[in-house]
C-alpha cells in the first residue's frame, strides 16, 4: 500500500495528530524532567496513575480522568513530602509507585466482567485515541507551550539553582508546583499513546539523543520535539505494516535512533567527546 | 554612626529540627570584608542562608538596611548540577532577575551589563559554552559573575575556593579585594591562611559566633573561639585550614 494512502483512514489521521501533539508536550516537559534529573519521580507518577485507572473502571467513570487525578495527587504529594523532608525522596517515590499499582490491580480485579482497553493503558495504543483524547492533548500542548514561552527564563533559572532563584525573588515554590502538575498531566495523556509501562521512554530518549549534540536547554527542547515526532510517525508506520503494537514499536524506534545517534557522534567527533 | 547593612542579634537557628546556631550576634557594616571560618557542620552555611533569607531563625532578630535583592550570592559548588544544560551567559544573566517577569527578554543595557561582567571575569570567549564543559576555575568565575552582575551592596560567597587551582584562587582573592572597594563581602572559607591578607575581620562559627576584628589571628585565639586549625599542604602550597577540612 502506498504510504500516503494511509492517511485516508480516519484512525491513522488521528494517530498522526496524537503523535504530533505528544511530541510537542513530551519534548518540552521531557527536557525539564531529564535536566532536573526527575526521571525516577516521573516513573513514580506514571505508575501511581494506574490506581486511578483501576478506580475508574470499578466506579464506571473514564479511567483517564482517574489516572489524571491520581497522577496529580502523587506528583503534589511527592513534591510536598520531599520539600518537608518527611521521608527520603526515593522512598516516597517507591511508595507512590507501588501503592498506585496495587490499588489499580485490586480495583481492576474487583471490576465485574472484562475491563475494556486495559491493555492500551498498560502498553499504549496510538491508533485507538479518540477525538476527546486529541482535544485534551491539544489543550495540554497549547498550555505547556505558552507556559514555557512566557516563563522560559524563570523556569530555566529555578531548574538550575532553586536557592539562588529564591534569593532573586523568583517564586520558586509556585513554579515547581505548576510544573509538577504539568508533568503529571503530560504523563497521563501520553499514556494513551505509549502506555504506563513505556511512557518514560518518550519523555527521556529524544532528550538524550538531542543532548548528544547540544548542551542548551532550548535546543534540547526543540530537538526532542522533532525527534519525538520522527520516532512516533516512523514507529506508527512500521507497526501498521508489520501489524505489531504501536506503543512498543515507537519506543523501539526511539532506542534505535539513540544508538544510531551515538554511532554518528562517535564517528563524527571521536570517542573523547562521548558523554 | 552608619547603620549596619545587616544586623543579627542573639539569634538561634535550627536546620532539619536540629539547633545549629545559638545566641549569634553579628553586625555587617558597609565595606566590611569578613572571613567566616569554622569546622564542617559548625553552622557557616546555615548562617549564610539566614542572611540570604533562605532560612528563618528560631529566635533573635535580623535587621537589614538594604533590600534582599542587594545581596549577591555565590553558593557552594555542590548546590548546583554541573551537568545541567545551561550556558555561561545564561547563568550570568540569571543574576539580573528581580522577581518574576512574564515573557522576559534582556534589553540593550542588560546585554551590555552581561558583556561587561563577562569581560571582567575573563569569560567572554566561553560565554556560549555549557557549564559542564568548564574547568573548576571557569565554573567558579561564572558563579562569581552571576553574583556580582546586579552590583549588590553585600556579596556573600560560600567556599568559592573549592575545586579550584591555586592560580585561580589567588586571582579570585585579588578580584574580591578590588570589589571590596565598593562592595561589602562575607566569605566562607576553609583556607584562612591564604585569604587573611585580603580580609579585614574574621568570624569563627562553631554553633556560636566569635567576631575577631582583625585579619590576623593566632592559633591560641582560634582555640579559644573553638575553631582549631592546622597546617595542611595542597600540592606545593601550604595552607592554614580547618581541621575538618575535606577538599
Amino acid at each position: 500500500m502506498d504510504f500516503l494512502q494511509l492517511f485516508k483512514y480516519g484512525f491513522i489521521q488521528q494517530a498522526f495528530l496524537a503523535a504530533l501533539l505528544m511530541s510537542i508536550t513530551c519534548g518540552i516537559i521531557g527536557t525539564y524532567i531529564v535536566s532536573r534529573r526527575m526521571v525516577f519521580i516521573s516513573g513514580g507518577i506514571t505508575h501511581a496513575s494506574f490506581g486511578g485507572v483501576g478506580i475508574g473502571y470499578f466506579f464506571g467513570f473514564p479511567p483517564l480522568a482517574g489516572a489524571a487525578l491520581f497522577a496529580v495527587l502523587a506528583a503534589l504529594t511527592t513534591e510536598n513530602l520531599t520539600r518537608k523532608k518527611v521521608l527520603r525522596n526515593d522512598s516516597i517515590i517507591a511508595i507512590m509507585w507501588s501503592l498506585g499499582m496495587a490499588l489499580g490491580i485490586i480495583f481492576v480485579y474487583l471490576t465485574p466482567g472484562y475491563a475494556p482497553n486495559l491493555m492500551s493503558f498498560l502498553f499504549g495504543s496510538i491508533i485507538t485515541v479518540t477525538k476527546t483524547d486529541l482535544w485534551l492533548m491539544f489543550a495540554l500542548a497549547v498550555t505547556v507551550s505558552i507556559f514555557f514561552t512566557l516563563l522560559f527564563k524563570p523556569i530555566l533559572y529555578v531548574a538550575f539553582d532553586e536557592q539562588f532563584a529564591r534569593t532573586r525573588g523568583i517564586p520558586v515554590m509556585l513554579i515547581n508546583y505548576l510544573l509538577i502538575i504539568l508533568v503529571a498531566l503530560t504523563i497521563v495523556l501520553s499514556i494513551r499513546v505509549a502506555g504506563i509501562i513505556l511512557v518514560l521512554s518518550v519523555l527521556t530518549i529524544p532528550q538524550n539523543i538531542a543532548n548528544l549534540f547540544t548542551n542548551r536547554f532550548s535546543q534540547i527542547m526543540t530537538g526532542s520535539i522533532i525527534l519525538g515526532l520522527i520516532a512516533s510517525v516512523l514507529g506508527l508506520v512500521i507497526s501498521y505494516y508489520l501489524d505489531i503494537p504501536s506503543g512498543a514499536t515507537i519506543i523501539f524506534t526511539l532506542v534505535l535512533m539513540y544508538l544510531a545517534a551515538r554511532f554518528i557522534k562517535v564517528v563524527t567527533f571521536g570517542r573523547k567527546n562521548q558523554k | 554612626m552608619e547603620k549596619p547593612l545587616v544586623q543579627i542579634k542573639e539569634m538561634d537557628v535550627a536546620y532539619q529540627k536540629q539547633v545549629v546556631l545559638t545566641n549569634v550576634s553579628l553586625s555587617i557594616n558597609n565595606l566590611d570584608f569578613i572571613g567566616i571560618i569554622g569546622p564542617n557542620g559548625g553552622g557557616k552555611t546555615t548562617l549564610v542562608k539566614v542572611i540570604l533569607g533562605l532560612l528563618k531563625p528560631l529566635k533573635g532578630t535580623l535587621e537589614y538596611a538594604i533590600e534582599r535583592s542587594d545581596i549577591g550570592y555565590l553558593p557552594q559548588v555542590n548546590q548546583v548540577d554541573e551537568q545541567f544544560p545551561i550556558t555561561v551567559r545564561e547563568v550570568i544573566a540569571s543574576g539580573l532577575e528581580h522577581g518574576i517577569k512574564v515573557g522576559r527578554s534582556y534589553g540593550t543595557a542588560e546585554k551590555y551589563r552581561i558583556d561587561t561582567v563577562l569581560e571582567k571575569v575573563g569569560l567572554k570567549t566561553l560565554q556560549s559554552r555549557s557549564i559542564g564543559e568548564l574547568s573548576g576555575g571557569e565554573f567558579q568565575r561564572t558563579m562569581l559573575a552571576r553574583a556580582i552582575i546586579s552590583t549588590p551592596q553585600l556579596l556573600v560567597l560560600d567556599e568559592p575556593d573549592t575545586h579550584v587551582d591555586n592560580r585561580f584562587e589567588m586571582e579570585l582573592y585579588r578580584l574580591l579585594k578590588e570589589l571590596n572597594e565598593n562592595m561589602t563581602i562575607l566569605l566562607v572559607t576553609h583556607d584562612i591562611g591564604t585569604i587573611s591578607p585580603y580580609i579585614k575581620s574574621i568570624a569563627c562559627v562553631n554553633r556560636n559566633l566569635h567576631y575577631h576584628s582583625s585579619n590576623e589571628i593566632s592559633e591560641e585565639q582560634l582555640k579559644v573561639y573553638n575553631c582549631p586549625i592546622e597546617i595542611i599542604t595542597h600540592g606545593t602550597v601550604p595552607h592554614r585550614v580547618m581541621k575538618e577540612h575535606n577538599h
